[in-house]
């Protein structure tokens, strides 16, 4: 405990400019991330990151020192060299798009390793500090960088509000957006800047493997949780900055152990949770959908066997019989404990009633088994109508799809079929 | 004699990523490959922390196994999560690398075995630190060269023996499967091999250039050939004449060998680009006068 | 029916949730062209790859000759949408064609003297003898369609199902391919075909089954082609069904009830 708030009251300047780094960094790419997730060029981001060394290696043989403007300069270039190349290969050859950034990415990240090398071993000074960018020292964020990741973070968040329909229509129709006469070339070429530049910004903090988790990652978890791109961003960005804060921190209690990793790490482990526990596409949400309903259609079975019971002895207007458990399972055939189930639950919403072993629909109860009914007879007319079925198979066909029918779907039914307005005794 | 050592291992791990990196290449999954081996690093930690050995055998199933797994997992979230296929790959290598991150650096803090520049592009140099001597003083070469030479007789013997199997499977995998060929485990069977291509050529080119000799000279070849045959072939060349052509380059500019390998072959690559490119141009006409349809 | 060549049992197929393939029943006769027609999206290609098992259905199921597939893989033989390939694959095409010998139990063999002959003798049955040697890329549309072809006929099955063999194809390969048809009629052969042009179905085909997610129509073209069969499956009629179909995916619900007991 005291370890944090040691951590969050800031002692050490230090910790404050790694979380604020770590916000300006995730926030970044978690944004432009999104857009590459939707464009499905989330790869490109690995891509980029790979080739963002040798740029790094050759800003520093150019200034001769570890000037941050000239490192990000080179980075930038290499980086935008790299995206373009993918495509090049792309286009004029018979290579595919997997392969152009495989091919890309390693030869640029090799070409790195050997300036790097050069460099350490050809008598520069001053280069330690160089092969930080490869796994990557969040530690390392100074003041000077602090800015640098400020301004471009603000760029990032400015462009995207300010061309944010553009950006969102290159994202998810190129082909639309050309028709409706939209500069693509202009906006994919802005995207893919804003894609270099927030990973040239990380990559010092991150590395050139870690780097692409922070492009891909939390857009794909944020994508469990909506379908609407402006909250898709809000998420992103918050699942993003939420684990660079908790990353730094770990990191900070756990000395010794870099941030990079632990930030991936909890950054993937959101994303578990998030398919896992979303509501909108998560497991644990399609298992409880599924669950219940299971129980809709053992209930639904249940009044319609008893609307069946009153049919059979001709009895359907009133359906005021009392039956046993037996009547019901000599009309259609339940496991027996889960009759009692479907049962019991059916009495305690008052659908039906029980007197002395003796079961007798409600008020409601009558009306819902009418509606069951009704709904099921509805959709095998429909099919009849519309489509070639054997006679034998029409009820079996519609024995499931009463129970997922919605009264819009049911007026349309009734649409189709021509009996709008018709009393529902008379079919 | 060290210099004939580690052209030779080195050749070798080309030879074998080449060859199993033309059928990634022809089934669209060199990006599989790439989070293969990157995702093998906690596989190596482990079972180096169980075994304190970098030498055994355990080391290499279990870290091929958790190459196995990364393909499964891949495939697994964009079935069931239905994330799409590269977020699938770029969720599932980025995690388990930082996983092996981690792992080295609170367990095997300051080892000088494995650190973490050697797991990023490898040291060929030092593959002779670590001799096999028999009699007593006869060097018949470093360990590396031996455990090279049998993943390559594996991958051989496996490739003649499912040619058929692996080409049917990388050309049209929905047709094989209504052949009745179980498509599953050839796919599984081809991710095995990959993942022991990368376990094994860890120590000798790190991680992340060893996807290099599985995807660059595939690619050249599939540039320049027709035929699946002459495909593998020129795949190996290319591997092979990268990792010689990059050993003298490394030497004259005294920078890191096996990244030397790599930026050869990304030149071969970028010639055969534009030989190809120049001529198709100058094919374009010849081929629609002559050519009978 | 006697001599039923494909029958489909109550088969449904889901996508995401959805039923693509809804219910679907119907019994096929040998021996004869039959066509599957419907609009885009209607589940034509889903019905194909589920009786070749490359779907698993949600219910229902399929018998060749009143067999299990597994036990009739060697007499019935799939050709896949021409799309659905890479062409830029290093293979001839004689390569291609070879593939239709491959079988799980010859996979590590070399390829015998009777391949050879039988790939040969497919190749020369779509007129492709003069580019055997030739890189499928370096075939024209039709040329690679005739190759697709080729290489079912290489499987010596009795039952062929064909995924829109006549898209994007010139008038060359549409003759052959139809005068392949007619052989193949001639000699006993029972021939599946995905089929998206109306003008053409009563002269292509013996027999029609009209889908739209659902069965419209089953029978000969004199009674399929209705006025009313057409304007159910083309003219918008169903999107009703579609949006049931939509209501299941949503809700994770069961197409079938007894899917709810795994």
């Amino acid at each position: 405990m005291q370890t944090f708030i040691d951590f969050i009251s800031f002692k050490d300047p230090n910790v404050l400019y790694v979380v604020l780094g770590m916000f300006f960094i995730n926030g970044s790419s978690a944004m432009i991330g999104t857009f590459a997730f939707l464009r499905k060029r989330a790869l490109i981001g690995d891509a980029i990151a790979h080739a963002l060394l040798p740029g790094i290696c050759l800003g520093f043989m150019f200034s001769g020192d570890k000037n941050i403007l000239y490192l990000f300069l080179g980075a930038f270039a290499t980086g935008w060299i790299s995206t373009y190349l993918v495509d090049y290969i792309v286009n004029q050859s018979k290579i595919k798009q997997d392969a152009a950034i495989g091919i890309v990415l390693s030869v640029f990240f090799a070409l790195g390793i050997v300036l790097l090398t050069y460099i350490q071993n050809a008598g520069y000074s001053n280069h330690g500090g160089l092969n930080l960018f490869l796994f990557g020292q969040a530690a390392a964020i100074g003041k000077s960088e602090l800015w640098i990741f400020a301004v471009i973070f603000i760029t990032i968040l400015l462009l995207i509000i300010l061309f944010y329909k553009g950006f969102t229509t290159v994202a998810f129709n190129a082909d639309f957006a050309k028709a409706i006469g939209l500069p693509v070339k202009t906006i994919e070429f802005l995207l893919t800047s804003l894609t270099v530049l927030s990973i040239a910004s990380g990559i010092q903090a991150l590395g050139v493997v870690l780097m692409s988790a922070l492009i891909v990652t939390p857009a794909a978890a944020a994508r469990f949780w909506t379908n609407k791109l402006p909250k898709m961003l809000g998420i992103a960005v918050l699942f993003s900055v939420f684990s660079g804060f908790i990353g730094a921190f770990v990191s900070y209690s756990e000395s010794g152990t870099p941030t990079g990793p632990w930030v991936v790490m909890i950054l993937s482990l959101i994303t578990l949770l998030s398919f896992i526990f979303s509501t909108k596409r998560g497991i644990l949400a399609r298992y409880l959908q599924a669950r219940n309903n299971k129980l809709k259609i053992r209930h639904e079975n249940i009044l319609k066997a008893i609307y069946q019971y009153h049919e059979r002895i001709g009895r359907q207007v009133r359906l005021d019989q009392k039956l046993s458990a037996t009547d019901i399972l000599g009309i259609r055939i339940f496991d027996t404990s889960e009759l009692q189930k479907g049962l019991r639950r059916l009495i305690r919403n008052d659908y039906i009633r029980k007197t002395e072993d003796r079961y007798q629909l409600t008020e409601i109860g009558a009306k819902e088994s009418k509606r069951i009914v009704r709904l099921h007879r509805l959709w095998e007319q429909y099919l009849l109508k519309r489509t070639t079925i054997d006679t034998y198979h029409v009820h079996s066909g519609a024995e499931a799809i009463e129970h997922i029918l919605s009264p819009e779907i049911e007026a349309e039914l009734k649409r189709e079929l021509g009996i709008e307005g018709i009393p529902e005794e008379d079919f | 004699m060290n210099e004939f050592w580690i052209i030779l291992t080195a050749s070798i791990v080309a030879i074998n990523a080449a060859l199993l990196g033309c059928f990634l290449l022809l089934r669209k999954m060199s990006m599989v490959g790439d989070a293969i081996s990157h995702a093998v690093l906690p596989g190596i930690v482990v079972a180096y922390y169980l075994s304190g050995d970098k030498t055994s055998i355990l080391l290499l199933i279990g870290a091929t196994l958790t190459g196995v797994l990364t393909s499964y997992l891949i495939t697994f979230l964009s079935k069931k999560a239905r994330i799409q296929g590269d977020a699938s790959i770029g969720i599932t290598y980025t995690l388990l690398f930082a996983v092996g991150m981690i792992m080295i650096s609170t367990w095997l803090k300051g080892n000088v075995d494995i650190d973490m520049e050697c797991v990023l592009y490898g040291d060929v140099a030092l593959i002779n630190l670590d001799k096999i001597i028999i009699d007593g003083n006869l060097y018949i070469g470093p360990r590396a060269f031996y455990v090279e030479i049998i993943a390559f007789a594996i991958i051989i013997v496996s490739l003649l023996w499912g040619y058929k199997g692996f080409k049917i499977l990388s050309f049209n995998e929905d047709y094989a499967q209504s052949l009745g060929i179980r498509t599953g485990r050839w796919h599984y069977f081809l991710m095995t091999l990959v993942s022991l291509t990368t376990v094994v050529a860890f120590e000798v080119v790190g991680a992340i250039l060893v996807v290099g000799f599985l995807i660059v000279p595939p690619a050249t070849a599939q540039l320049l050939t027709n035929r699946l045959p002459f495909m593998l072939i020129v795949a190996a060349l290319v591997g092979i004449v990268s990792a010689i052509g990059g050993y003298y380059l490394a030497v004259w500019l005294n920078v890191s060998i096996t990244a030397a390998m790599i930026v050869v072959s990304g030149l071969i690559f970028s010639l055969a680009f534009i030989y190809v490119r120049f001529r198709e141009r100058l094919g374009n006409k010849s081929v629609t006068e002559h050519l009978p349809i | 029916m006697n001599n039923c060549a494909i029958e489909v049992h109550n088969l449904t197929t889901t996508y995401g949730g959805a039923p693509v393939l809804w219910d679907i029943d119907f019994e096929l006769p040998a021996g004869q062209i039959i066509g599957i027609i419907g609009p885009n999206g209607s589940g034509k290609t889903t019905l194909l790859k589920t009786i070749m098992g490359l779907l698993e259905p949600s219910s229902g199921y399929v018998k060749i000759f009143d067999q299990d597939l597994e036990k009739m893989r060697e007499r019935i033989a799939y050709v896949p949408q021409r799309e659905s390939v890479d062409w830029d694959f290093p293979a001839t095409v004689e390569d291609v064609v070879m593939m239709g010998r491959y079988r799980k139990a010859n996979l590590f063999r070399r390829s015998n003297r009777t391949d050879l002959a039988v790939v040969a003798e497919s190749i020369e049955k779509v007129g492709l003898t003069p580019f055997k040697k030739r890189q499928i890329a370096q075939l024209s549309g039709g040329q690679q369609q005739r190759v697709f072809i080729a290489r079912a006929l290489a499987q010596k099955a009795d039952v062929y199902l064909m995924d829109e063999p006549f898209v994007g194809v010139d008038a060359a390969t549409e003759n052959a391919i139809l005068s392949l048809l007619e052989e193949m009629k001639a000699q006993g052969k029972t021939v599946l075909i995905i089929h998206h042009d109306l003008q053409t179905v009563s002269d292509y085909f013996d027999y029609l089954v009209l889908l739209n997610t659902r069965l419209i129509a089953k029978g000969t073209p004199q009674e399929v082609l209705t006025k009313e069969n057409l304007s159910n499956a083309y003219g918008g009629q169903l999107t009703l069904l579609a949006k049931v179909a939509n209501l299941i995916k949503e809700n994770e619900f069961p197409i079938r009830e007894k899917d709810m007991d795994l």
